[in-house]
């Protein structure tokens, strides 16, 4: 099993939820985030003052699924979190040792 | 004295104005707390409250007896009957019954113990609009001696200088504004001898306040963080809410001050609207010419300016000045608020921005836009020469100093004696915590119910919580 994680732009939440659930997905876990990449931070000009804002805010997507998976995932979440402008983050995956669904007990793939 | 001489409308009028000029302390409580960060916006509410309570027991016990005591060469009064308004408690009548020029000025009779408290709720606001300055960073207890001492050295005698205009003895003269303008040998310097025009307290209050703030902020040194992080007003309706309250409360801060229900109350109320209006509409241009776009902050701070700038010349210009005024003031304060940036000062909240900066555009602009038709002097308007405007320039000047200089005294002074700043610790963990062992905020409720930063594990042991079967 792996751990797919994607940091996109917060604007995109919705089209990349609506990607992964046509793409089979079932679950997912979302927070939200801020940090930068080589895009850097940004300025902001307030109250006629500029200020550097160092982390830019962004939604963080997990999503757990089979090995088998993984790369087909990726690219759906890809595909919909990209506008091809800067800033657009960033996917990837960790292995994941083991699963467990605690109402069950059911552990590995069945507890996907 | 004799009731019947006490006019019922006017009396009831300026009471209920007294109540308004009130509320406009609770409501700059709100105006700064919502610029304030979310750590410290109770202090920045009790540093309101505070005043309120303050000056409201200095001014009964001896405030009153300086501001409009007996006059002593135009700089203080003082009257012991005064102390504790004890004199008042008879029915005391303030001002002259006879009528006033052409109408345009009215005459009062209204009963002593309500001019007072009116006058009291000046005290109260002008000092509490100096916290806005101060706010993040200042020791509570400091604010306390500060404030205590500052309203008596500082705010008694230019109060007297500019709102104690010559009252008729008994039987005497009446001077002042009900004579026919500043002829009176005694009387507050600025408005009787000077003869400059401050209705409602363009230098007494907001001048003063602005110099105040300033002077107070160069000995307490800047916020951490100051021009690095943004610090953002962390409740804008919070702001909006107060700017409400500010300007409701303000018909009452320059309408009464025409001491009765008159004519000449309604062209005050129609000015001070206009000119609100006008510096909303100015400082959202300048924003949006500078930075791009129109905060919800630069309309209540377009609002304050106005309200400020035609604060002193709410009566002595007609609505197109009033219109001017507010445009010169919404545009200048707008840029005056980047100033701190450039210069280094570290005017939390813009009180030296908006307050110093449009007390002096309404007070000077009196000089410019002023209408003779209350003011008697031709303003360059008219054609008038620079008489005028030399003349409020004087006045301007005048509290600006002195309120500067001895703020900056006493301030050294209590930085020695006492200190005036929280410590490091403080100031990053937040006053509201740390001085008043409250928090403004307990959304979600997950540090155990108490007033802390708290520890881990949130909503563990929380006794508020009850279990449903």
């Amino acid at each position: 099993m792996r751990l797919v994680t994607a940091v996109v732009k917060p604007f995109k939440l919705d089209d990349v939820k609506a990607a992964l659930e046509a793409a089979g997905v079932q679950g997912m876990t979302v927070s939200e985030v801020q940090g930068f990449g080589r895009q850097r931070g940004h300025t902001e000009v307030y109250r006629g003052a500029e200020y550097s804002v160092a982390f830019v805010p962004k939604t963080r997507i997990e999503v757990l699924v089979d090995d088998a998976d993984a790369t087909r995932v990726v690219d759906v979440v890809v595909q919909a979190a990209s506008t091809g402008s800067i800033g657009d983050g960033k996917v990837w995956t960790t292995p994941v040792e083991d699963v467990v669904r605690v109402r069950t007990g059911e552990r590995g793939a069945e507890a996907l | 004295m004799d009731p019947e001489l006490i006019d019922g409308a006017n009396t009831g009028f300026v009471m209920v104005c007294a109540f308004l000029v009130l509320l406009m302390t609770p409501g700059l409580a709100f105006f700064y707390g919502g610029m304030s960060r979310s750590k410290n916006v109770l202090n920045m509410i009790m540093m309101s409250f505070s005043a309120i309570a303050v000056v409201s027991v200095l001014w009964v016990l001896y405030g009153y007896a300086l501001t409009f005591g007996e006059d002593r060469s135009g700089l203080i009064g003082f009257s012991s009957g005064l102390l504790g308004l004890s004199d008042l408690t008879n029915n005391a009548v303030f001002g002259a019954v006879e009528s006033g020029a052409d109408g345009v000025i009215n005459t009062y009779a209204l009963p002593d113990l309500v001019f007072a408290g009116f006058q009291l709720m000046f005290a109260i606001i002008t000092v509490a609009l100096i916290s806005g300055a101060v706010a993040d960073r200042m020791k509570f207890g400091a604010w306390l001696a500060f404030i205590s001492i500052w309203v008596t050295i500082v705010y008694f005698p230019v109060a007297h200088w500019v709102f104690a205009f010559g009252v008729a003895e008994e039987g005497g003269e009446a001077a002042g504004f009900a004579n026919g303008f500043f002829a009176a040998e005694t009387g507050g310097w600025i408005v009787n001898r000077l003869g400059a025009f401050d209705l409602a307290g363009g230098t007494a209050v907001h001048i003063n306040a602005g110099a105040a703030a300033l002077a107070l902020v160069l000995v307490l040194g800047k916020r951490r963080g100051f021009r690095k992080e943004a610090m953002r007003p962390h409740n804008l309706p919070f702001v909006m809410l107060g700017t409400g309250l500010l300007w409701f409360g303000w018909f009452g801060f320059n309408v009464g001050s025409t001491l009765g229900a008159t004519a000449y109350s309604g062209l005050v109320l129609i000015n001070t609207q206009v000119a609100a209006a006008a510096a909303v509409l100015a400082w959202l241009l300048v924003e949006k010419l500078r930075d791009g776009h129109m905060t919800t902050l630069g309309a209540a701070s377009g609002a304050v300016a106005g309200l400020v700038a035609i604060t002193p010349a709410c009566g002595f210009v007609n609505a197109y000045g009033a219109i001017a005024i507010g445009l010169v003031a919404g545009a200048l304060c707008a840029v005056a608020v980047t100033l701190k940036n450039r210069l280094g000062y570290d005017d939390a909240l813009d009180v030296v921005g908006v307050h110093l900066v449009g007390g002096l555009v309404g007070t000077l602009m009196i000089g410019i836009v002023g209408d003779q038709t209350h003011t008697l002097t031709e303003s360059l308007v008219d054609g008038g020469s620079l008489g005028l405007l030399a003349t409020q320039a004087i006045a301007a000047g005048a509290v600006l100093a002195y309120s500067f200089v001895v703020t900056y005294v006493l301030a050294t002074v209590l930085k020695f004696v006492m200190g005036i700043r929280v410590s490091d610790e403080e100031e990053v963990l937040g006053i509201d915590q740390q001085t008043h062992a409250e928090t403004a905020y307990e959304i979600g409720g997950g540090i155990g119910g108490g007033s802390g930063t708290g520890a881990l594990p949130a909503g563990a042991a929380r006794p508020s919580s009850v279990e449903v079967s």
